[in-house]
Protein backbone atom coordinates (compact mmCIF):
# COMPACT_ATOMS: atom_id res chain seq x y z
CA UNK A 1 0.00 0.00 0.00
CA UNK A 2 2.47 2.23 0.99
CA UNK A 3 4.98 1.55 -1.87
CA UNK A 4 1.84 1.68 -4.48
CA UNK A 5 1.18 5.12 -2.87
CA UNK A 6 4.96 6.23 -3.17
CA UNK A 7 4.82 5.19 -6.52
CA UNK A 8 1.98 7.53 -8.31
CA UNK A 9 3.04 10.30 -5.74
CA UNK A 10 6.63 9.87 -8.06
CA UNK A 11 4.85 9.35 -10.93
CA UNK A 12 2.72 12.24 -10.76
CA UNK A 13 5.74 14.58 -9.54
CA UNK A 14 8.21 12.89 -12.51
CA UNK A 15 5.53 13.49 -15.44
CA UNK A 16 4.74 16.91 -14.47
CA UNK A 17 8.60 18.02 -13.70
CA UNK A 18 9.18 16.73 -17.57
CA UNK A 19 6.25 19.08 -18.72
CA UNK A 20 8.03 21.74 -16.81
CA UNK A 21 11.22 21.20 -18.34
CA UNK A 22 9.61 21.42 -22.16
CA UNK A 23 7.48 24.51 -20.98
CA UNK A 24 9.32 26.71 -19.13
CA UNK A 25 11.02 29.65 -20.95
CA UNK A 26 13.82 30.46 -18.96
CA UNK A 27 16.51 27.69 -20.27
CA UNK A 28 18.21 27.35 -17.07
CA UNK A 29 14.99 26.81 -14.90
CA UNK A 30 14.05 24.43 -17.06
CA UNK A 31 17.63 22.27 -16.89
CA UNK A 32 16.98 22.95 -13.12
CA UNK A 33 13.53 21.35 -13.42
CA UNK A 34 15.36 17.77 -15.04
CA UNK A 35 17.87 17.98 -11.96
CA UNK A 36 14.79 17.63 -9.82
CA UNK A 37 13.12 15.00 -12.35
CA UNK A 38 16.13 12.84 -12.39
CA UNK A 39 16.06 13.08 -8.36
CA UNK A 40 12.64 11.74 -8.07
CA UNK A 41 13.62 8.99 -10.46
CA UNK A 42 16.56 8.56 -8.07
CA UNK A 43 13.56 7.96 -5.10
CA UNK A 44 11.96 5.61 -7.37
CA UNK A 45 14.70 3.59 -7.74
CA UNK A 46 15.28 3.59 -3.80
CA UNK A 47 11.79 2.97 -3.11
CA UNK A 48 12.35 -0.79 -5.95
CA UNK A 49 14.70 -1.45 -3.22
CA UNK A 50 17.76 -0.79 -6.24
CA UNK A 51 20.00 1.32 -4.10
CA UNK A 52 23.18 1.44 -5.90
CA UNK A 53 21.00 2.58 -9.23
CA UNK A 54 19.83 5.26 -7.20
CA UNK A 55 23.18 6.58 -6.11
CA UNK A 56 24.69 6.10 -9.34
CA UNK A 57 21.32 8.18 -11.27
CA UNK A 58 22.47 11.15 -8.89
CA UNK A 59 26.19 10.68 -9.31
CA UNK A 60 25.81 10.10 -13.01
CA UNK A 61 22.96 12.34 -14.07
CA UNK A 62 22.54 15.17 -11.86
CA UNK A 63 26.02 15.68 -10.51
CA UNK A 64 27.10 14.96 -13.76
CA UNK A 65 25.45 15.29 -17.00
CA UNK A 66 23.13 18.23 -15.79
CA UNK A 67 25.94 19.95 -14.80
CA UNK A 68 27.65 20.14 -18.15
CA UNK A 69 24.12 21.15 -19.42
CA UNK A 70 23.96 24.09 -16.78
CA UNK A 71 27.73 25.17 -17.58
CA UNK A 72 26.68 25.40 -21.56
CA UNK A 73 23.57 26.69 -20.63
CA UNK A 74 25.01 29.70 -18.89
CA UNK A 75 28.50 30.02 -21.66
CA UNK A 76 25.73 30.61 -24.59
CA UNK A 77 23.47 33.61 -24.04
CA UNK A 78 19.95 32.29 -24.43
CA UNK A 79 18.28 35.02 -23.20
CA UNK A 80 17.16 36.56 -26.22
CA UNK A 81 13.66 36.14 -27.70
CA UNK A 82 13.33 33.11 -30.02
CA UNK A 83 13.32 34.69 -33.07
CA UNK A 84 10.39 34.70 -36.29
CA UNK A 85 11.19 31.74 -38.15
CA UNK A 86 11.77 29.50 -34.68
CA UNK A 87 8.18 28.90 -34.37
CA UNK A 88 8.52 26.69 -31.50
CA UNK A 89 5.79 24.55 -32.92
CA UNK A 90 7.35 23.94 -36.06
CA UNK A 91 8.42 20.26 -35.43
CA UNK A 92 5.27 19.28 -33.50
CA UNK A 93 4.10 16.69 -35.91
CA UNK A 94 7.48 14.85 -36.11
CA UNK A 95 7.17 14.95 -32.02
CA UNK A 96 3.64 13.22 -32.13
CA UNK A 97 4.43 11.15 -34.43
CA UNK A 98 7.70 9.57 -32.01
CA UNK A 99 5.69 9.60 -28.92
CA UNK A 100 2.84 7.77 -30.26
CA UNK A 101 5.54 5.35 -31.45
CA UNK A 102 6.92 4.93 -27.88
CA UNK A 103 3.46 4.85 -26.89
CA UNK A 104 2.35 1.88 -29.38
CA UNK A 105 5.57 -0.41 -27.97
CA UNK A 106 4.82 0.48 -24.49
CA UNK A 107 1.27 -0.79 -25.00
CA UNK A 108 2.56 -3.42 -27.30
CA UNK A 109 4.88 -4.60 -24.29
CA UNK A 110 2.24 -4.44 -21.87
CA UNK A 111 -0.21 -7.14 -24.42
CA UNK A 112 3.02 -8.81 -24.69
CA UNK A 113 3.71 -9.50 -20.98
CA UNK A 114 -0.21 -9.67 -19.67
CA UNK A 115 -1.05 -13.12 -18.49
CA UNK A 116 2.66 -14.10 -18.67
CA UNK A 117 4.28 -15.22 -15.19
CA UNK A 118 6.50 -12.06 -14.40
CA UNK A 119 9.57 -13.28 -13.39
CA UNK A 120 10.21 -13.05 -9.26
CA UNK A 121 11.54 -9.90 -8.32
CA UNK A 122 14.53 -10.98 -6.12
CA UNK A 123 16.22 -13.74 -8.51
CA UNK A 124 18.06 -16.20 -6.24
CA UNK A 125 21.88 -15.06 -5.97
CA UNK A 126 23.35 -16.79 -8.84
CA UNK A 127 26.30 -17.61 -6.63
CA UNK A 128 26.64 -18.09 -2.49
CA UNK A 129 27.08 -15.43 -0.60
CA UNK A 130 26.29 -12.94 -3.00
CA UNK A 131 24.42 -10.03 -0.83
CA UNK A 132 22.94 -6.55 -2.01
CA UNK A 133 22.43 -5.49 -5.33
CA UNK A 134 26.02 -4.10 -6.29
CA UNK A 135 27.12 -7.70 -5.74
CA UNK A 136 24.58 -9.03 -8.09
CA UNK A 137 24.44 -6.28 -10.46
CA UNK A 138 28.45 -6.74 -11.46
CA UNK A 139 28.45 -10.49 -11.24
CA UNK A 140 25.02 -10.21 -14.14
CA UNK A 141 26.92 -7.28 -15.88
CA UNK A 142 30.20 -9.32 -16.13
CA UNK A 143 28.41 -12.95 -17.02
CA UNK A 144 24.85 -12.85 -18.67
CA UNK A 145 25.37 -9.25 -20.24
CA UNK A 146 29.04 -9.38 -20.48
CA UNK A 147 28.61 -8.71 -24.42
CA UNK A 148 25.85 -5.63 -24.20
CA UNK A 149 28.00 -4.17 -21.30
CA UNK A 150 31.74 -4.37 -23.39
CA UNK A 151 29.56 -2.89 -26.51
CA UNK A 152 28.21 0.06 -25.06
CA UNK A 153 32.05 0.70 -23.21
CA UNK A 154 33.53 0.71 -26.68
CA UNK A 155 30.67 2.83 -28.03
CA UNK A 156 31.70 5.44 -24.70
CA UNK A 157 35.20 5.48 -25.81
CA UNK A 158 34.56 5.68 -29.17
CA UNK A 159 32.47 8.96 -28.36
CA UNK A 160 35.12 10.38 -26.81
CA UNK A 161 37.89 9.71 -29.08
CA UNK A 162 35.46 11.67 -31.57
CA UNK A 163 35.20 14.31 -29.27
CA UNK A 164 38.64 14.98 -29.05
CA UNK A 165 39.51 15.03 -32.95
CA UNK A 166 36.50 17.47 -33.31
CA UNK A 167 37.99 19.86 -30.47
CA UNK A 168 41.97 19.55 -32.03
CA UNK A 169 40.92 20.08 -35.74
CA UNK A 170 42.07 23.47 -35.81
CA UNK A 171 45.61 23.06 -34.69
CA UNK B 1 9.34 3.87 17.12
CA UNK B 2 11.80 4.86 19.55
CA UNK B 3 14.36 2.86 17.65
CA UNK B 4 13.12 3.98 14.22
CA UNK B 5 12.13 7.53 15.08
CA UNK B 6 13.64 9.06 17.89
CA UNK B 7 16.96 8.17 18.75
CA UNK B 8 18.14 8.25 14.53
CA UNK B 9 16.54 11.83 15.04
CA UNK B 10 18.57 12.92 18.20
CA UNK B 11 21.87 11.66 16.73
CA UNK B 12 20.99 13.70 13.56
CA UNK B 13 19.92 16.87 16.00
CA UNK B 14 23.47 16.39 18.37
CA UNK B 15 25.45 16.02 14.64
CA UNK B 16 23.82 18.50 13.11
CA UNK B 17 24.62 20.96 16.13
CA UNK B 18 27.90 19.48 16.60
CA UNK B 19 29.43 20.16 13.19
CA UNK B 20 27.96 23.49 12.89
CA UNK B 21 29.91 24.59 16.29
CA UNK B 22 32.61 22.63 14.45
CA UNK B 23 32.60 25.03 11.97
CA UNK B 24 32.76 27.79 13.93
CA UNK B 25 35.69 26.87 15.83
CA UNK B 26 37.44 26.13 12.35
CA UNK B 27 37.33 29.29 11.24
CA UNK B 28 38.80 30.71 14.53
CA UNK B 29 41.55 28.17 14.15
CA UNK B 30 41.93 28.98 10.43
CA UNK B 31 42.96 33.05 11.36
CA UNK B 32 45.25 31.67 14.36
CA UNK B 33 46.96 29.24 12.53
CA UNK B 34 47.88 31.51 9.85
CA UNK B 35 48.23 34.85 11.52
CA UNK B 36 50.69 32.01 13.50
CA UNK B 37 52.92 31.42 10.33
CA UNK B 38 52.49 35.05 9.32
CA UNK B 39 54.07 36.53 13.08
CA UNK B 40 51.33 37.78 13.81
CA UNK B 41 48.82 37.30 16.92
CA UNK B 42 45.45 36.44 14.79
CA UNK B 43 42.12 37.78 16.92
CA UNK B 44 43.39 38.53 20.45
CA UNK B 45 40.21 41.30 21.61
CA UNK B 46 37.16 38.99 22.08
CA UNK B 47 37.29 36.64 24.89
CA UNK B 48 41.05 35.25 26.01
CA UNK B 49 43.34 34.97 23.36
CA UNK B 50 40.63 35.77 20.88
CA UNK B 51 38.57 32.62 21.65
CA UNK B 52 35.26 33.93 21.49
CA UNK B 53 35.77 35.43 17.89
CA UNK B 54 34.09 32.24 16.85
CA UNK B 55 30.98 33.25 18.58
CA UNK B 56 30.77 36.84 17.60
CA UNK B 57 31.78 36.33 14.26
CA UNK B 58 28.66 34.33 13.48
CA UNK B 59 26.49 36.74 15.79
CA UNK B 60 28.00 39.86 13.55
CA UNK B 61 26.73 37.90 10.07
CA UNK B 62 23.50 36.53 11.12
CA UNK B 63 22.47 40.95 12.09
CA UNK B 64 24.04 42.22 8.84
CA UNK B 65 21.88 43.57 6.39
CA UNK B 66 20.40 41.00 4.01
CA UNK B 67 21.17 42.65 0.29
CA UNK B 68 19.29 41.02 -2.72
CA UNK B 69 21.00 42.62 -5.85
CA UNK B 70 17.97 44.68 -7.31
CA UNK B 71 18.36 42.43 -11.48
CA UNK B 72 18.88 38.92 -9.37
CA UNK B 73 16.70 35.94 -9.82
CA UNK B 74 15.25 36.29 -6.82
CA UNK B 75 14.22 32.42 -6.75
CA UNK B 76 17.31 30.88 -7.44
CA UNK B 77 19.61 33.60 -5.65
CA UNK B 78 17.44 32.34 -2.12
CA UNK B 79 17.94 28.84 -3.18
CA UNK B 80 21.78 28.70 -4.24
CA UNK B 81 23.41 28.87 -0.38
CA UNK B 82 20.86 26.18 0.66
CA UNK B 83 21.45 23.75 -1.87
CA UNK B 84 25.31 24.32 -1.30
CA UNK B 85 25.17 23.58 2.34
CA UNK B 86 22.35 20.84 2.88
CA UNK B 87 24.75 18.60 0.44
CA UNK B 88 27.09 19.21 2.89
CA UNK B 89 25.28 18.45 5.80
CA UNK B 90 23.34 14.95 4.42
CA UNK B 91 26.53 13.47 3.93
CA UNK B 92 27.41 12.99 7.59
CA UNK B 93 24.64 10.53 8.37
CA UNK B 94 26.55 7.74 6.62
CA UNK B 95 29.92 8.88 8.38
CA UNK B 96 30.84 6.23 11.18
CA UNK B 97 32.42 8.20 14.45
CA UNK B 98 33.34 5.15 16.17
CA UNK B 99 32.66 0.72 15.59
CA UNK B 100 29.19 1.04 18.00
CA UNK B 101 25.94 1.88 16.53
CA UNK B 102 26.17 4.97 18.85
CA UNK B 103 28.56 6.64 16.70
CA UNK B 104 26.63 7.02 13.10
CA UNK B 105 23.41 7.69 12.27
CA UNK B 106 23.18 4.45 9.62
CA UNK B 107 25.05 2.60 7.51
CA UNK B 108 23.97 1.82 3.96
CA UNK B 109 25.72 -0.92 2.28
CA UNK B 110 26.47 1.73 -0.50
CA UNK B 111 28.02 4.42 1.80
CA UNK B 112 30.68 5.68 -0.19
CA UNK B 113 29.23 5.96 -3.32
CA UNK B 114 26.33 7.90 -1.47
CA UNK B 115 28.67 10.27 -0.09
CA UNK B 116 30.22 10.84 -3.60
CA UNK B 117 27.12 11.10 -5.60
CA UNK B 118 25.50 13.72 -2.38
CA UNK B 119 28.85 15.77 -2.35
CA UNK B 120 28.51 16.17 -6.32
CA UNK B 121 24.88 18.05 -5.81
CA UNK B 122 26.37 20.70 -3.42
CA UNK B 123 28.10 21.95 -7.12
CA UNK B 124 24.52 23.16 -7.89
CA UNK B 125 25.10 25.87 -5.11
CA UNK B 126 28.14 27.60 -6.62
CA UNK B 127 27.40 27.80 -10.63
CA UNK B 128 23.28 28.90 -9.34
CA UNK B 129 25.18 31.61 -6.97
CA UNK B 130 26.96 33.36 -9.98
CA UNK B 131 24.33 32.99 -12.52
CA UNK B 132 21.52 33.97 -10.12
CA UNK B 133 23.70 37.18 -9.04
CA UNK B 134 23.51 38.50 -12.76
CA UNK B 135 26.50 40.16 -12.20
CA UNK B 136 29.98 39.07 -14.32
CA UNK B 137 32.64 38.65 -11.87
CA UNK B 138 30.16 35.81 -9.56
CA UNK B 139 29.50 34.03 -12.85
CA UNK B 140 33.15 33.89 -14.23
CA UNK B 141 33.74 32.38 -10.84
CA UNK B 142 31.23 30.03 -10.75
CA UNK B 143 32.48 28.43 -14.27
CA UNK B 144 35.67 28.12 -12.87
CA UNK B 145 34.53 26.53 -10.09
CA UNK B 146 32.04 24.22 -11.81
CA UNK B 147 34.98 23.01 -14.36
CA UNK B 148 37.51 22.41 -11.31
CA UNK B 149 34.87 20.69 -9.51
CA UNK B 150 33.91 18.37 -12.22
CA UNK B 151 37.48 17.52 -12.90
CA UNK B 152 38.62 16.92 -9.81
CA UNK B 153 35.82 14.43 -8.70
CA UNK B 154 36.11 12.33 -11.90
CA UNK B 155 39.83 12.02 -10.60
CA UNK B 156 38.71 11.41 -7.28
CA UNK B 157 35.94 9.11 -8.07
CA UNK B 158 38.88 7.18 -10.11
CA UNK B 159 41.06 6.82 -7.13
CA UNK B 160 38.19 5.68 -4.56
CA UNK B 161 37.80 2.55 -7.33
CA UNK B 162 41.09 1.12 -5.54
CA UNK B 163 40.21 1.75 -2.45
CA UNK B 164 36.89 -0.18 -3.17
CA UNK B 165 38.94 -2.87 -4.97
CA UNK B 166 41.56 -3.29 -1.75
CA UNK B 167 38.27 -2.80 0.96
CA UNK B 168 35.79 -4.96 -0.88
CA UNK B 169 32.95 -3.36 0.36
CA UNK B 170 31.24 0.27 -0.12
CA UNK B 171 30.09 0.39 3.27
CA UNK B 172 31.91 3.12 5.49
CA UNK B 173 31.53 1.48 8.84
CA UNK B 174 32.58 -2.12 6.27
CA UNK B 175 35.82 -0.43 5.17
CA UNK B 176 36.75 0.39 8.44
CA UNK B 177 36.32 -3.30 9.60
CA UNK B 178 37.84 -4.86 6.70
CA UNK B 179 41.46 -2.72 7.64
CA UNK B 180 41.06 -4.30 11.27
CA UNK B 181 41.23 -7.72 9.66
CA UNK B 182 43.60 -6.99 7.49
CA UNK B 183 45.34 -5.25 10.41
CA UNK B 184 47.07 -2.73 8.24
CA UNK B 185 45.60 1.14 7.58
CA UNK B 186 44.66 1.69 4.04
CA UNK B 187 47.09 4.31 3.54
CA UNK B 188 50.37 1.71 3.92
CA UNK B 189 48.37 -0.29 1.09
CA UNK B 190 47.70 2.37 -0.70
CA UNK B 191 49.76 5.34 -0.54
CA UNK B 192 49.13 6.83 -3.88
CA UNK B 193 45.38 6.90 -3.71
CA UNK B 194 45.35 8.54 -0.55
CA UNK B 195 47.75 11.59 -2.06
CA UNK B 196 45.29 11.60 -5.35
CA UNK B 197 42.28 11.81 -2.78
CA UNK B 198 43.61 14.38 -0.19
CA UNK B 199 44.81 16.82 -3.49
CA UNK B 200 41.51 16.22 -5.38
CA UNK B 201 40.00 17.04 -1.51
CA UNK B 202 41.56 20.22 -1.54
CA UNK B 203 40.25 21.24 -5.13
CA UNK B 204 36.85 19.84 -4.61
CA UNK B 205 36.35 22.25 -1.19
CA UNK B 206 38.06 25.09 -3.40
CA UNK B 207 41.25 25.50 -0.52
CA UNK B 208 44.64 26.87 -1.44
CA UNK B 209 46.57 26.54 -3.41
CA UNK B 210 42.82 25.41 -6.08
CA UNK B 211 41.27 28.49 -4.41
CA UNK B 212 40.51 30.06 -7.79
CA UNK B 213 36.68 30.27 -7.67
CA UNK B 214 37.63 32.90 -4.65
CA UNK B 215 40.44 34.38 -6.20
CA UNK B 216 40.32 37.77 -4.90
CA UNK B 217 42.55 39.26 -7.16
CA UNK B 218 40.78 38.88 -10.33
CA UNK B 219 37.35 38.06 -9.19
CA UNK B 220 36.92 40.20 -6.52
CA UNK B 221 35.46 37.51 -3.84
CA UNK B 222 34.41 34.82 -5.99
CA UNK B 223 30.86 33.57 -6.70
CA UNK B 224 29.65 34.86 -3.59
CA UNK B 225 30.59 38.44 -4.25
CA UNK B 226 26.70 39.52 -4.19
CA UNK B 227 26.13 38.02 -1.07
CA UNK B 228 26.18 38.96 2.49
CA UNK B 229 24.84 38.44 6.16
CA UNK B 230 23.41 35.33 6.68
CA UNK B 231 22.97 33.84 3.27
CA UNK B 232 26.89 34.39 2.56
CA UNK B 233 27.52 32.69 5.55
CA UNK B 234 25.70 29.98 4.48
CA UNK B 235 28.71 29.38 2.03
CA UNK B 236 31.12 29.39 4.47
CA UNK B 237 29.40 27.04 6.41
CA UNK B 238 29.21 24.92 3.86
CA UNK B 239 32.84 25.19 2.93
CA UNK B 240 34.28 23.94 6.21
CA UNK B 241 31.54 21.47 6.23
CA UNK B 242 33.08 20.14 3.30
CA UNK B 243 36.43 20.28 4.63
CA UNK B 244 35.38 18.10 7.83
CA UNK B 245 33.58 16.18 5.15
CA UNK B 246 36.69 15.27 3.18
CA UNK B 247 39.12 14.70 6.34
CA UNK B 248 36.28 11.98 7.78
CA UNK B 249 36.36 10.68 4.14
CA UNK B 250 40.34 10.39 4.39
CA UNK B 251 40.46 9.19 8.06
CA UNK B 252 37.73 6.51 7.25
CA UNK B 253 39.16 5.20 3.70
CA UNK B 254 42.89 5.20 5.17
CA UNK B 255 44.32 6.02 8.74
CA UNK B 256 41.58 3.21 10.25
CA UNK B 257 38.50 5.99 11.31
CA UNK B 258 38.23 4.79 14.80
CA UNK B 259 41.06 2.18 14.88
CA UNK B 260 44.00 2.66 17.02
CA UNK B 261 47.18 2.24 15.46
CA UNK B 262 48.28 -1.27 14.82
CA UNK B 263 44.90 -2.41 15.44
CA UNK B 264 46.55 -6.47 15.44
CA UNK B 265 49.62 -5.58 17.69
CA UNK B 266 48.69 -7.66 21.54
CA UNK B 267 51.46 -5.26 22.79
CA UNK B 268 50.02 -2.03 21.91
CA UNK B 269 46.42 -3.55 23.30
CA UNK B 270 47.06 -0.34 25.87
CA UNK B 271 45.94 1.63 23.13
CA UNK B 272 42.02 0.72 23.37
CA UNK B 273 41.87 2.54 26.64
CA UNK B 274 41.41 5.81 24.38
CA UNK B 275 37.96 5.36 23.42
CA UNK B 276 37.63 5.08 19.24
CA UNK B 277 35.64 8.11 18.91
CA UNK B 278 39.11 10.33 20.12
CA UNK B 279 41.32 8.15 18.02
CA UNK B 280 38.86 9.42 14.98
CA UNK B 281 38.72 12.94 15.83
CA UNK B 282 42.14 12.98 16.70
CA UNK B 283 43.44 11.77 12.92
CA UNK B 284 40.68 14.19 11.45
CA UNK B 285 42.33 17.32 13.26
CA UNK B 286 45.56 16.21 12.03
CA UNK B 287 44.23 16.68 8.57
CA UNK B 288 42.17 20.11 9.29
CA UNK B 289 45.29 22.07 10.55
CA UNK B 290 46.92 20.01 7.20
CA UNK B 291 44.66 21.53 4.82
CA UNK B 292 45.23 24.59 6.63
CA UNK B 293 49.18 25.08 7.40
CA UNK B 294 48.61 24.25 3.16
CA UNK B 295 46.83 27.57 2.98
CA UNK B 296 49.60 29.27 4.71
CA UNK B 297 51.85 27.95 3.03
CA UNK B 298 51.30 27.18 -0.66
CA UNK B 299 50.54 30.14 -3.66
CA UNK B 300 47.55 29.38 -5.59
CA UNK B 301 47.56 27.63 -8.74
CA UNK B 302 47.16 29.25 -12.20
CA UNK B 303 44.07 28.22 -14.15
CA UNK B 304 45.61 26.18 -17.19
CA UNK B 305 47.83 24.94 -14.33
CA UNK B 306 44.77 23.79 -12.30
CA UNK B 307 43.46 21.91 -15.67
CA UNK B 308 46.74 20.16 -16.65
CA UNK B 309 47.32 18.77 -12.99
CA UNK B 310 43.61 17.58 -13.11
CA UNK B 311 43.20 15.71 -16.51
CA UNK B 312 47.20 14.83 -17.40
CA UNK B 313 48.61 14.20 -14.20
CA UNK B 314 45.90 12.85 -11.45
CA UNK B 315 43.29 11.06 -14.02
CA UNK B 316 45.99 9.15 -15.46
CA UNK B 317 47.67 8.21 -12.03
CA UNK B 318 44.23 7.00 -10.51
CA UNK B 319 43.86 5.04 -13.61
CA UNK B 320 47.58 3.27 -13.23
CA UNK B 321 46.45 3.10 -9.96
CA UNK B 322 43.56 1.00 -10.31
CA UNK B 323 45.18 -1.47 -12.74
CA UNK B 324 48.00 -2.27 -10.31
CA UNK B 325 45.60 -2.95 -7.52
CA UNK B 326 43.32 -5.01 -9.97
CA UNK B 327 46.56 -7.38 -10.86
CA UNK B 328 47.85 -7.52 -6.91
CA UNK B 329 44.30 -8.52 -5.98
CA UNK B 330 44.35 -11.36 -8.88
CA UNK B 331 47.18 -12.47 -7.83
CA UNK B 332 47.36 -12.55 -3.81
Amino acid sequence: MAEAIAFYTLAVLILGLGVAVVTTPKTVHSVLFLVLNFLCVAILYVVLRAEFLAVIQVLVYAGGIVVLYLFVVMLVNLKRAPEAHEDPRRLARLGLGLSGAVLLELAGIVVYSYGRAAPSSAPAAPVEGIVGNTEELGWLLYTDYLIPFEVASVLLLVAMVGAIVLARRES
Amino acid sequence: MLDTIVIPLLKILVLLNAVLVAVTFMTLLERKVIAWAQSRLGPMRVGPYGVLQAIADPIKLILKEDITPARADRMLFTLAPILSLVPALVVFSVVPFGGDELFYVTDINVGLLFIISVTSIGVYGIILAGWASNSKYPLLASLRASAQLISYEIAVTMTLVSVILTAGTLSMVGIVEAQQESGLWFGFVQPVAFVLVLIGGLAETNRAPFDLPEAEQELTGGFHTEYSGMRFALFFLAEYANMIVITAVVTILFWGGWLRPFPNVEALAFLDLVPGWIWFFGKMFVFLYLFIWIRATLPRYRYDQLMRLGWKVLIPIAIANIVVTGVFKVLL
